[in-house]
Order: structure tokens, then sequence, then C-alpha cells
């Protein structure tokens, strides 16, 4: 039984990486084999505190930005201090920080602000003790929007940085 | 006088400039690119089997006839309005029969397959001063490149009809989309000036951006996440090799890449700790030095055709607009004064006139200005067009227009300089960030 529980567990982890992957062409699928069988709806997981999952969910991996701009809101720095605190308790993960703009502008410009952004979080990150070697950033301008509609409630969404972590010292 | 050409492989770019006669003709008949010109003129085109042309005749035919209808500039007489069709291309032609049906200009053209080759001759007649425009010519190429000899005796007869320089027989590097926009697959295609022909040079693994032809069209500049970073790149048109032309030092990402009109220097954008100026690089040492050190955005440097200036985008006034520096660096001269932004110049390769996008009120704009920023025009108005691309006669431009929602892609379209004749580039699927090259040898 415990082994089954087990199983059931991984299956609604790997349904939910099926979820979240964006839909790509050619993206292979994941089938759940245990997903018709009793108990695998009963079953909570949750990530654990020192897994990038949890820094995704609970701390928050993304801040926005004002159209055009790279300075930090009120908000982005009480996420960002989150980010650097569990950052600091977790000294075995690196961060790639992502900058991405909205569609509104051209594509060269929008890599340079993209940059700004990402640049923004990590020098903020930087500033809250972690380390400048375990950070590093890359700027998609708008070439990976989250939101896909062409009105400012997307816009807002897309005017983004992402810290996103992974076990490993950086370098 | 005949002229011969020999035409290559079609993914040979080699030898460029050396083309291109200079037309000295005293012919009365012209049309010219202006605002005023309203009313295309009319022709009449008949080609002739010269031997063995099987199918070529009539494609060779339509190309020609489709490369100046597709300016705008001209309007094609349908062949059921000919009153006599001309006994042959050597045979007299008999000028009132075409004056009656009011045809300005006639081609005539003669079409000939031979041991793999299609040989396509043109002659050029200004009806109504009932005698020839020019001499006519003769160009070779292999069956497999039929189309660059019909897009070659079409540029001839656009050259002598208004006085500029031919662009048909080139060729556009351009980036195809697919897949949803939030994951969009993107590869580099080289395609000729009207669709035709695509061929892709890059797969879609790894995000690719602005692909930039040398001046002999031998290689192509563009941007590659292939590191997992924007770097940019350089790439042999023939094999296909590409190396990265900037170190992957850590914080830092070049992107933006293009080369000078001599092809000795690379002036591309590289990004430090958050901020983007504009760098210079020996193409064939490899050495670098920075253009500008500003603290604001410097990107998308283009040079003038004479190499001395470069004309670029910053937003150190607070938002984007257009500056001019020398191409050893110094202090900048702005140029756009405008409300909103303005991005992506390039420099028209006849020097006189500068292309750029124009985001103001909500709608972008391709636009034009003297390189004083005099004489500033909106060619285009949509939801997104950006990234504007000189024909090789700086008579025309190519750019990408988007469509606005979640289902809004890419899509390649031209205008020329006056603002009309604006359409859609032929090719199938969503595509972006094209990139004029050079009129082929």
């Amino acid at each position: 039984m415990k082994t089954f529980v087990k199983i059931a567990a991984i299956g609604a982890v790997l349904a939910m990486a099926a979820c979240s992957r964006p839909a790509g062409p050619g993206g292979p699928m994941v089938n759940d084999p245990y997903a018709g069988m009793n108990g695998a709806a009963g079953v909570n997981s949750s990530a654990l505190p020192g897994s990038a999952e949890y820094f995704k969910s609970t701390v928050g991996d993304t801040v926005l930005f004002p159209v055009d701009q790279s300075t930090l809101t009120p908000d982005a720095r009480t996420i960002l201090t989150n980010q650097a605190g569990w950052m600091n308790q977790n000294a075995g993960f690196s961060a790639v920080i992502q900058g991405h703009a909205d569609e509104q502008g051209t594509r060269e410009y929008n890599l340079a602000l993209g940059a700004r952004r990402a640049n923004s979080v990590q020098e903020y990150l930087i500033s809250q003790g972690v380390a400048a070697g375990r950070l590093r950033t890359v700027s998609y301008g708008k070439e990976r929007p989250l939101a896909i509609c062409s009105t400012e409630e997307c816009y807002a969404k897309n005017r983004r940085a992402v810290t996103v972590v992974s076990p490993g010292a950086g370098s | 006088m005949l002229r011969k050409l020999l035409l290559t492989s079609v993914l040979a770019l080699a030898g460029f400039g050396v083309a291109a006669p200079v037309l000295a003709q005293d012919g009365p008949l012209r049309i010219e690119i202006t605002d005023g010109v309203i009313e295309p003129m009319p022709f009449a085109i008949q080609f002739f089997d010269d031997g063995g042309a099987g199918q070529y005749l009539q494609q060779v035919q339509d190309v020609v006839a489709a490369d100046l209808t597709g300016t705008g500039l001209f309007r094609q007489i349908p062949a059921s309005a000919y009153i006599a069709k001309p006994a042959g291309f050597t045979a007299p032609v008999s000028y009132e029969d075409w004056k009656a049906i009011n045809a300005q200009a006639l081609v005539t053209g003669a079409v000939s397959v031979q041991g793999g080759k299609v040989v396509v001759k043109f002659r050029l007649f200004d009806v109504f001063a009932g005698q020839p425009l020019g001499d006519g010519m003769q160009f070779d190429a292999s069956t497999g490149a039929w189309r660059r000899a019909a897009h070659k005796a079409a540029d001839q007869v656009y050259a002598r009809l208004t006085g500029e320089g031919p662009y048909f027989d080139s060729r556009v590097a351009f980036v195809q989309e697919r897949g949803p926009k939030d994951n969009r697959l993107k590869r580099i295609g080289v395609m000729d000036y009207d669709g035709a022909n695509v061929k892709y040079l890059t797969d879609d693994s790894a995000l690719v951006l602005k692909p930039r032809f040398s001046p002999d069209g031998s290689k192509i500049l563009y941007t590659s996440y292939a590191s997992g970073f924007p770097q940019a790149m350089m790439m042999d048109v023939n094999s296909l090799a590409a190396r990265p032309l900037t170190g992957q030092q850590q914080g830092t990402m070049s992107f933006s890449p293009r080369f000078s009109p001599d092809g000795r220097w690379i002036v591309y954008s590289l990004e430090k700790n958050g901020n983007t100026d504009i760098y210079q690089m020996d193409a064939s040492s490899g050495a670098q030095r920075a253009l500008t050190n500003a603290p604001s955005i410097e990107t998308s440097p283009s040079y003038s055709p004479d190499g001395s200036q470069i004309v670029f985008e910053s937003d150190r006034s607070g938002v984007p607009q257009l500056y001019i520096m020398g191409a050893n660096g110094g202090e900048p001269k702005r140029i756009s004064f405008g409300d909103g932004r303005y991005g992506t110049p390039v420099w028209s390769p006849r020097g006189d006139m500068i292309a750029f996008t124009r985001q103001v009120d909500g709608k972008f704009h391709i636009g034009v200005m003297r390189t004083d920023g005099s004489e500033e025009k909106m060619l285009t108005e949509s939801f997104l067009d950006e990234g504007p691309t000189w024909a090789p006669n700086g008579r025309v431009v190519m750019f990408t227009r988007v469509t606005p929602g979640g289902n809004g892609e890419p899509r390649l379209h031209s205008v020329d300089i006056t603002g009309r004749n604006m359409r859609p580039v032929k090719i199938n699927g969503a595509a972006s960030d094209p990139d004029w090259g050079p009129l082929l040898p």
C-alpha cells in the first residue's frame, strides 16, 4: 500500500509537469498510467521548501515592471527580498534571471530592455547578500511572452523578470 | 551588343557589383518613382520559343511580367487585346498595332534550352517613339536558376524605364516562424526577393534573430540562443558553418550585428551588466572596441554606404530616437525629433535616406527621412510594423508586419519609398526580420 501511494504521488507530479509545459509542437506527451485508479486523486503533494518548485510557487519567481521601465517597484522589492532570503538559505542553488519585454517595441530595443530588467533584479539580489557568481542574466526581449493577447492585461504580465533557480553552484 | 552572364549555382553569391552597365539612353519613355505617379505604364509582353524552351517559355515570361507589375509602376495589357502577334523575336515590330492598344512599352523575348542551360533574350521598344529602347541582351543560366535569367531581363527593362537601379535579381534573408506565440520556433531562411526558392540555413532548435547579409552575400550575421544566451554569429552561406563572433563572457550579450559596406567591419550591440552600447569588430582579426559609452541603450547600428558614418538608436533623451555618429564613434548628432519612439534605422544603399520604425499613438509605422532628419514621411501604419530593409536600388523597403492577438503572427511586406504599392511577400507561413541582400552578379 505504501508503495502504491508513492507511485500515485509521482504520477500526480508527472501530471503537473505535463500541464505546466508550454504547448509546443512535438512536445512529449506524459501519460499517467494511474490517473484513473482509486486513491490517486486523494493525495496532496507539496514542494519541499528547499526545492526549485517551492521557490517558484511559494517564494515567487517573477517580478513585473511598468512600461519601458527597469526600476524595481515596492512589490518587486518585496518579492526579491524573499528570493534573496531563499537563495541565502539554499546555497546549493544558482539562478538565471530572465528579462522580458512586451511586444510593444522593436526586437533589438526589447532585447536591451530585457537585459536592463534582468540586471536590476541581479543587482538587487546581490545587494541582499547573494553571491554574484551564483547569478546569471539572459534577455529574451519580446521573444517569449507569458500571456499572448495584445492588450495591456497581457502586456503587464509580459514585462517581467523571472528568476529560474537550479541545483548547482553556478560559475 | 549582347552581354553574356554565366550564372552559377543557386547559393553562390560571390562577386558583387560588377554587373549593371550604365544605361545611357535618350528615349522619351520614362516612368519615375515620385509621389505624382498614379497611373501605371501599360506594357505588352511577348516571348518566343527559341528552341526547346518547353515549360520555360511561359514561366520566364510570367516572371518578367510579374517583376514589372509587382512594382506597381507598370500594367500588363492582356494578350487577348493584342491585335497582331509579332512573327518572331527578330521580326520587325509593327508599332501601329501596339499604339492602337495603348501599349507604351513592348517587351519581346526569346527562350531556349540547351544542354542544361536556359538562354533568355529580350528587347525593349518605345512604342510611341517607334524605336528600340536600348540594345537587346541575353542571359544564360543553368535550368535550375532559370528564374535568375528572367529577373535579370526584367531588371534591365525596369532600369531603362525608371532610370533607377535594378533589384529583382536579389535575395532576402529572413526568419521563418512557427508554433504558438509563447513558444515560437524560428529558423533562418533565404529566398528570392519575390518569395521563390526558399531555403533554410538553420534548424529551429535554438531561437535565431535578425539575419543580415555580408556585402557580397557570402555570409550572414545573426543572433542565436544556441548557447542558451543571445550571441552574435557569423555563418558561411555556402558551407552553412557558423561561429560566434564574440566570446560568451559572463554577464554579457552580443546581438544585432551588421557588416560595413566594404565588409571590413562588423558593428553590433554588446550588453554588459544591463547596459547596451555599440561596438565595432575588425571582421578579419576579431579585434573589438566600443563606439559608444553611455548608460543609455544604444543599438541597431547601420553604416552609410560610404562607410564613414553610422546611424543607430538610443534612448539617452528618455525615449528611443535616431542618431548619427562617425564610423569611429564620437559625439552623435540626433536626427529624429518627432513624438513617440524611433528605432531600427537603416541607411539606404543610395545614401539619400534612412528608413526606420516609429511607434506613436499606439501604432507602428515604417518611415523614411533624409539623413539630416528632414522630409520625414510615414510609409505604413499598423498594429506592429518593424525592421525595414532596403532593396539594392534604395527604392523599395521590406519589413515585418505583425497581426495582433493570441494568434497574431508576422508576415513580410514591401512598400516603395512613396508609400505606395504595399504588398505581402508571397511565401508560405509566418516570417519576420527580412534583410535584403545585394544585387546578384
